[in-house]
């Protein structure tokens, strides 16, 4: 794209900026009678495309057990240090399983780490943007808040596996 | 009519208009945000009351119960002064501005302005011009640097524009041959609007109307971006919400004003000539007048949210090389017309 020269002098007609008033005029009064872009939130909502880093969350397999084998991957790269994670063993054919899984939620930044990290594809980020707290034990997350159903996050787990 | 007569209807017109302005302003900001957010492809606000409707009483309300704050370098009594001085201005302009016709109530008839005052425009010039200490002295008064800045662009910017200002409307008088505002708007019975037959004066007018009430493109003197709030910078609660409501009812009465000066007032076009009774003609006379107006006032929404803000010189520029020169030479055409076309 070659350079425009800017003019040093304006032209008569942008001189006595009438014309040029009008143009503006012009262009904000189609802009009223365009659609409108509001969304009118709490009736409307955003639903956000598979790339979209909301609250993590743990995914529980259909059987209704959790994927994480609670290496502990998760925590140890956690920047804000907001997931706590306490490994228990049972008789299972997965040895290990989180005896408890905590997410600091007014810690986390959503930086989507723990995901990245996750060899099991245990943890990933939901959707849910809808985050708030009237004090700061609500805040924090236990698995009770945080096992998800597989089917639920089935778009970020098919994301993650192309783009990742 | 006896002198008590003149005393109970001059009460009740005060009331009645005094009441419509307070509610023009009131919806004035409500349909200031609802424009503005049209032009943006917005929505704006909508859920105080049907459609937003009850927005501004929400926002009155909430300035109400909000602590008056006042700096500890501020000359206190000044400082609470200067908004009462830009309410004072703002609703007492509008006593000469006739808004209909005579109407006859109990057999008496009384004209549709407050106050027929013979030398109406000189007072409207008078008082406008008063409305400069308003913002002045707030901004002196308060004691920061940046209200001091505002109000000193305030004064240098009405100062220049009051002069074209009063030059075009020299052009309204020579034709009109009075200074009373009802005889102003009865000289343009028809389509001998003042705005058809001097153009060059109607613009200079407009302009100089929108840098009097501080409107974009014109608001120097509280300009944001460089003043953080400009003159109103240390006010909060009621005393700002009295600033606020000044500007939006100066807007409401320069936009009369130029109803009544430029576009023919509350008169409908050759409507004498329907035979209309009486009353439908009073009616239809106030309606004319409340469309001119609001045309005006959307008008005036419009361009703050199409066009950016005036740099300082530009503007003292555009008031004392063009709208200056353009108001005198507005005044030779209408001296030309009257002496070639007879007017």
């Amino acid at each position: 794209m070659a350079l425009k020269r800017r003019k040093k002098d304006l032209t008569f007609l942008e001189k006595i900026y009438i014309p040029e008033i009008a143009k503006g005029l012009a262009l904000t009064f189609k802009n009223m009678l365009k659609p409108k872009f509001t969304m009118q939130y709490p009736e409307e909502k955003f639903i956000p495309p598979p790339s979209y880093r909301g609250r993590p969350v743990l995914v529980m397999e259909e059987n209704g057990l959790e994927r994480c084998v609670a290496c502990g991957l998760c925590s140890r790269v956690c920047p804000p240090l907001a997931i706590e994670v306490q490994a228990a063993e049972t008789d299972r054919e997965k040895e290990r399983y989180p005896i408890k899984f905590e997410i600091n939620m007014l810690r986390c930044i959503f930086c989507g780490l723990c995901e990245e990290v996750c060899p099991e594809e245990a943890i990933v980020m939901s959707k849910d943007y809808e985050l708030a707290f009237t004090n700061r034990k609500d805040a924090l997350y236990g698995k009770d808040k945080l096992l998800t159903p597989v089917k639920q996050l089935q778009d970020r787990i098919n994301f993650l596996r192309n783009y990742k | 009519m006896n002198i008590l007569q003149i005393i109970i209807f001059t009460i009740v017109k005060i009331l009645i208009v005094v009441t419509i302005i307070l509610l023009a302003v009131t919806y004035l900001v409500y349909f200031e945000r609802k424009i503005s957010a049209w032009a943006q492809n917005r929505i704006g606000p909508n859920r105080v009351g049907w459609h937003g409707a009850l927005q501004s009483f929400a926002d009155v309300l909430k300035l109400l119960l909000k602590e008056d704050i006042v700096p500890d370098a501020a000359n206190k009594p000044i400082h609470t002064l200067a908004p009462i001085i830009a309410l004072f201005v703002s609703f007492t302009t509008y006593a000469v501005i006739p808004f209909g016709p005579n109407i006859n109530v109990f057999g008496f008839s009384v004209p549709l302005v407050v106050a027929d005052v013979n030398i109406g425009i000189l007072y409207v010039l008078a008082l406008t011009s008063l409305g400069v200490y308003a913002i002045t002295l707030a901004g002196w008064s308060s004691g920061s640097k940046y209200s001091l800045l505002g109000g000193i662009r305030s004064s240098a910017q009405m100062i220049s524009y009051e002069i074209s200002m009063g030059f075009s409307i020299g052009g309204v008088l020579l034709l009109s041959q009075s200074l009373r505002p009802v005889e102003i708007v009865q000289a343009q019975s028809g389509w001998m609007w003042n705005a058809i037959l001097q153009p060059v004066g109607f613009i200079t007018f407009l302009v100089s109307a929108f840098a009097e009430t501080n409107r974009l493109p014109f608001d120097l003197p509280e300009a944001e971006p460089e003043l953080v709030g400009g003159y109103h910078t240390e006010y909060s609660s009621m005393k700002f919400a009295g600033f606020f409501l000044a500007e939006y009812a100066n807007m409401f009465i320069a936009s009369a004003l130029i109803v009544t000066l430029y576009l023919g007032g509350w008169q409908f076009p050759y409507l004498d000539h329907f035979g209309l009774s009486n009353g439908w003609f009073a009616v239809i006379s106030v309606i004319t007048f409340a469309i001119k107006v609001a045309a005006l006032l959307f008008f005036f929404i419009w361009v703050r949210w199409s066009i950016p803000r005036f740099r300082y010189d530009q503007l003292m520029n555009l008031g004392w090389k063009v709208m200056f020169p353009l108001s005198l030479l507005n005044i030779i055409w209408v001296a030309v017309l009257i002496m070639v076309f007879k007017l």
